[in-house]
This record gives structure tokens, sequence and C-alpha cells, in this order.
């Protein structure tokens, strides 16, 4: 059905409509909770992109989705839903946090290199189970991400809480400070220029989720296991026909996906709080459906949506300071009715839109010769599929 | 530990194995229908809200719990809508209505009461009050039933009875009703039921539909009942519970009441004792917390007696033409 029409409009009109869409919806709620949807709208992009401190925020928040939403990503390109990027992204947390404490590290160079690979192995160490589970004896992967979620929470409770609780943190459950040493450079350090407030947490980790953005492209488009995921993830029975072993994708794709999610805490626990808390994620596994959904799992897209989503999260809590009337939750139910709009509704859009196109594709062209003008050559059809 | 300790936890285990058991009897008639929900959090969420505040303004728990039902309905129709006819993804269509529930109590429910997203404390007649069996005072004398039937029998709120009493009248609908057996056929092979000249969207709808009543009632529960009023995040993972519940009953009502009076078993336990020391080993409350979903994913991996969901789950019906 999606060869009905034309790639720009599969992967950029569609996406727009939804979101209009969703932004539609979401001011209506605005209206009707008595505040100004347009005043509100205003104050949510200055917040976000007004100013170097907004900006500073914003990309801050970015670098988050995007490590989840290519996490998600890469899981939708093997057609599985990865729900437990929440759980992954948290004990990629713990991973950072181990790496970081029990060992010396030199430099933040080469502790975030460490960091990374603590962050990746939990989080992938996270999926494998449920991606085992999935391979080996059919549980649904997206129950097992689920209750992996709970069960991370509990567990990561039970560390903070009991295990790695520093004396006299002041009662709530959180590790000790890293290092001096470990602390990755902020935007106000690496940028001077560019007026980054130094409260701001924008940090390095942010040129690490743009690596990331590259390395999933190369990763999926250019690389023999990357053909194998979207074969699996297109046809299953043709890949497995022609000799994927789909235990291997399966298995592959989430732990590439896990690792991905747990890669969010170098940003949220390495640069940002500088030590594990509880619930260092906030969410932002959540928003890496929307992010992956919205961007249509391309690391393109994905970025654009993790930046749209950074200047939600980044303004509305700008909105909530200015119009005390809408508080901060109003960001969720942009999200949700994102993901419920570009997700779940998307044959809404897509139907109508496909009926337009094949309706004027089939008006009668133009009288043409039916011989073709040239060998190999199909005049109509060259002149409709550009 | 005696009898009164085991009675007091038992009762306890009770109350809070209610909204577990009418959520999973809600996720049962969906999923047995082919329509997966992981959005059971959500309706719960809303209709908790929604039952609270308008059990607040009308000091009602009664028109709450019909307010509450009617919040479920909408968001199980949005379900509906974006599952069944849309022919979207089930599974990301629950997850926007987890979301868009715990978004919008908090945004609505700060714009009306400006409590930070809860709803003013209920009393009176705005909740759910305690009912007592007959001659539970009288029996009460008796050792052993005596305690036990006017503890833990007696004194709930209607709607625990509802949630009882919704186990036989499901299996009934289920099992012994021309819709029922249609129902189970149409989350198995919809393509059968249509060839008979049944509808499958209206099946599902359906489905859904009671899915949507059942929810509310059991957020209903949580705000007017168990507690008094609406906080944020009050269903605290609940639908999932509820979900993890239904796989541990593999789909079918009577093992769902066992699956949630033990999971309600578990958070009365895990509420009342911080570590449990079991021959000698120190559990902490934290893996109390966590064993539901646990002892849900070794049923799931087929370990302990295999769980098969039904075959048509999470596909839309696509009739052919």
């Amino acid at each position: 059905m999606t060869d009905t029409l034309p790639k720009w409009v599969d992967i950029a009109l569609i996406p727009l409509v939804n979101v209009t869409l969703a932004l539609i919806v979401s001011g209506i709620v605005v209206a009707l909770i008595g505040e100004n949807p347009f005043e509100a709208l205003r104050i949510l992009v200055n917040g976000a992109i007004g100013s170097a401190y907004g900006w500073g925020y914003t990309l801050y928040y970015m670098t988050n989705f995007v490590f989840t939403g290519l996490g998600v990503a890469v899981a939708f390109h093997a057609r599985m839903f990865n729900i437990g990027g929440e759980g992954q992204a948290a004990l990629g947390g713990l991973g950072v946090a181990l790496c970081l404490l029990f060992i010396p590290w030199p430099h933040w160079s080469i502790a975030l290199i460490a960091a990374i690979f603590g962050a990746a192995l939990f989080g992938a160490a996270w999926a494998a189970i449920p991606a085992y589970l999935q391979a080996k004896r059919g549980s649904h992967i997206v129950i097992t991400t689920i209750m992996f979620n709970f069960i991370a929470s509990a567990l990561m409770v039970y560390l903070l809480s009991r295990v790695l609780l520093v004396p006299g943190a002041g009662g709530s459950p959180e590790t000790a400070r890293f290092v001096e040493a470990v602390h990755l450079p902020n935007a106000a350090t690496v940028l001077p220029f560019m007026g980054f407030p130094r409260s701001t947490p924008l940090n390095i980790s942010f040129a690490v989720a743009i690596l990331a953005c590259f390395f999933v492209w190369w990763l999926i488009w250019r690389t023999r296991i990357g053909y194998e995921i979207r074969a699996f993830g297109h046809a299953a029975p043709a890949a497995i026909y022609a000799g994927i072993a789909p235990v291997r994708i399966t298995m592959i794709a989430m732990l590439i996906s896990g690792g991905l999610c747990g890669m969010m805490a170098i940003n949220s626990v390495m640069g940002e709080a500088e030590r594990l808390v509880i619930d260092p994620v906030q969410g932002a596994g959540f928003v890496g459906i929307a992010v992956a959904l919205m961007g249509r799992s391309h690391p393109v897209g994905v970025a654009l949506a993790a930046l749209l989503f950074g200047m939600l999260y980044q303004g509305g809590a700008e909105l909530e300071f200015e119009i005390p009337g809408i508080s901060r939750e109003m960001v969720i139910v942009i999200q949700a009715l994102v993901i419920l709009f570009t997700g779940a509704l998307d044959n809404m859009v897509r139907g109508p839109l496909e009926k337009a196109f094949v309706a004027r594709r089939k008006r009668p062209s133009k009288p043409e010769p039916t011989t073709p003008l040239e060998a190999g050559g199909h005049p109509e059809r060259k002149q409709v599929e550009p | 530990m005696d009898l009164a300790t085991i009675i007091q936890i038992l009762d306890s285990a009770m109350r809070l194995a209610t909204p577990l058991l009418l959520a999973c009897l809600a996720g049962l008639f969906s999923e047995r229908a082919g329509i997966f929900d992981i959005g059971l959090e959500g309706k719960m969420l809303a209709a908790a809200f929604l039952s609270a505040s308008v059990a607040f303004a009308t000091n009602s728990a009664w028109l709450g719990l019909c307010a509450g039902m009617a919040a479920s309905l909408i968001l199980a129709t949005i379900h509906g809508v974006a599952s069944i006819t849309f022919r979207g993804n089930q599974l990301i269509s629950g997850v926007a209505i987890n979301f868009l529930a715990s978004g919008l109590t908090v945004v609505i429910g700060e714009a009306w009461f400006g409590l930070g997203g809860r709803t003013p404390a209920l009393a009176g007649p705005a909740r759910f009050q305690e009912i007592d069996l007959p001659f539970a005072d009288a029996l009460q004398g008796i050792p052993v039933l005596g305690p036990i039937y006017h503890d833990l029998l007696s004194g709930h709120s209607v709607l625990v009875y509802m949630g009882l009493a919704a186990v036989p009248l499901t299996w009934w609908i289920l099992f012994r009703t021309r819709f029922g057996l249609r129902l189970r056929a149409v989350g198995e092979n919809p393509a059968a039921v249509d060839t008979a000249g049944v509808s499958v969207v209206g099946l599902r709808f359906a489905a859904v539909m009671i899915c949507g009543l059942l929810c509310g009632l059991a957020g209903a529960h949580l705000a007017t009942a168990l507690g008094a009023g609406f906080v944020k995040e009050m269903s605290a993972g609940r639908g999932f519970i509820a979900l993890a519940a239904l796989i541990f009953a593999k789909w079918r009502p009577w093992y769902a009441l066992g699956a949630c009076l033990l999971f309600g078993l578990l958070e009365a336990l895990g509420n009342r004792y911080q570590n449990i020391d079991i021959a000698g080993i120190d559990v902490p409350t934290q893996f109390m917390q966590a064993l539901p979903y646990i002892l849900t994913v070794v049923i799931l991996a087929g370990f302990v007696g295999k769980a098969i969901p039904p075959r048509a789950g999470g596909e839309p019906y696509v009739k052919e033409r």
C-alpha cells in the first residue's frame, strides 16, 4: 500500500499532518481549561529557543531523547516494539555510576569512553532477557519489556537505598558524587562564544548523540547486519528463507536497542546529575517511543523529533512558570497525542491521502505514442513516477 | 503471627486485589476479542480522577462512579477507533492512552481544584462506605469462622463485592452465552466469525466497551473506596499488574481471581512489612513489589506452564475483498 504514495508524502507530509493534528487537539485542551492556546504556544517556543539558556536545556533534553529514540527505532526496524527504554536507561545509569565510582579515571575523555561502554553494556544486558525470551520462547517482547521496567525500578530503588547509598546524603537515596576529574565539560566551557550560561546542563554528550545518529544510519543502511534487521522486520518468513537467523537478529536488534537506550545515562547521570539518583530517566524512555514514531525510525527524523520534544520539555517548564494555570503535565498530554496520531491513528490521515493520490494518478493522461520512444523506456511511467 | 494479624493482612489483600481484579477482567474481555490493551492503567487513572471530582462536586459516590465509567469509556472509544476502525497498532494506542490519562488528569485537576493534581479529600456519602454483611456481629463470637466472616468477608465497600461477583458473571458470559462464544471466536479466528455473518467490528467494539466499563469500576474503587480522593498517578502501575495477572491467569476468569488475590496479598504484605525474614534471608520490600512482574516473566517464558494468548490478538482484522 505504501507504494501508492510518493516518498515525500510518506516521510514528511504525513508526520507533519499528524503532529499538527496533535498540536491542534492540545490547543483545544488548553482552551478548555480556560487559557489562551496561542499565548501558551508563544511562551512555550520562546522559553525553549528564545534564549541561550532555553537552548541549553532544550538541547540537553534532546540529547536524552535522541538516544532513547534511536534505541526504539532500531527495534522498530526489526518490527519489535521496545517499551523497555525506561528500564534499560535506568540500568545504563547504574552502569555509568559503577564505572565512575569504583575506577579512578585520570581524565574525563577516557572516563567518557568507559562510561559509554558501561551504559551500553548494562542497557543491553537489561534488554537481553526479554530479547532472549522473545527469540527462543516466543514471549511477547512488549509485555516482557514493560515488566522489566517495573523490575528495574524496584531494583534501582533497592540498590540506591540499601547498597550504593552514601551516608549523610540527606536521606534521599543517591550515590556519592563522581570525582571532579570525570565531570563532563558543559556547553559553557566547550562553546564559550555561544553564550550558554554555566547553569544549563547541555554537555559534550550532545556530540555523542549526534555521532550515535550517524552510527545508526550507517548500521541500518550500510551494513550487512542492518540489512538483515530490515529484511527481518519487513518480512520475517522471507528473511528466514533467505538464511537470516531469526534468533540472532532478534537478539542483535534488541541488544543494540537496549544499548542505545542505556547510553542516555551518560547525558543525564554523568553529564548532568554527576551522581546516580532515583529515577535518572524521568520518562525519557517513553518519549523515545514518540520520537521514533514521529521520526519514522530514521536517524534524521529521530533527531528532529527529539529536538521538538526537547523544546516541549523545556518550553513546558517555562509555561508552568509563566501561566500557573497550565501545569507541566501538559507536555505529557502533547506527547500522548503525538503518539496517538503518528502511531495509532496513522491510517486516519494516510487513508484519505492515498485515495487522493490514487485518484490523481488514475486521471487520464494526454495521448502518448503507445510504442516506447527508446528501448527499455516507458514514457508514461517515467512521467508519473519521478 | 496470630489469626487476627493474618485476617488483617488478608482483609487488606482483598481491598487491594479488587482494582486489580476489575482491571484484569476488563483486559480479559478485550484480549479475548483480539484487542490487546495495555491502556488499562490509563483508563483506571482517568476513571479515578473523574469519579473523585464528580463525587466531590455532587457529594455522591454513585454519581462519581458513573462519571468515572464515562471517562474510561471515552478512552476505550479512542482505543477502539484507533485499533479497530483505523487498524492502528493496538500497543501504541494503549501507550498513548496511558500518557493521555496521566497528563490530562493532572492538567485538568490543577485547573479545576488547584491542588497540584489532587482532588479535595472526600468524606461521607462522597465515598463508598463499608457494608456489613447480615449477621456479621451476631456470628463474631464463633471461634475462627466468626472473625473470618466478620473481619475478612464483611465490611468491604460495594465495589469489592461487585468485583467478586464479576468473576462468575464473566465466566458465564464468555463460556455459556452465544455472545461469549462469538467474542472468543473473534479473538481466535475473526475470518470465521465474519464468514458466519457476524460483525467482527461490532463484537470487538462491544468487548472494548465492556473493558472500559470494568476499568471505570476499578478506577472508582481506587479513588472513592480505597482512597479518599484522587492523587496524581494514583493507579501506580496497577493496570500493568492487572495485565500481568491476566497473563498469569492465562486469560481465564477464575484463574484471574486467584492471580489478583495473590498479587493483592503481595502488595498487602509489602505495605505491612518493610522487609521480611524468610528462613534467615532478608527479603527487601522492593523484591515483593517486583515479584508480580518477575512471576509474569517466568510464566511468559513458558518454563512453568505456557501462557498462550488468543491467536488473533493484536492483529487488526482486514476483510477480504
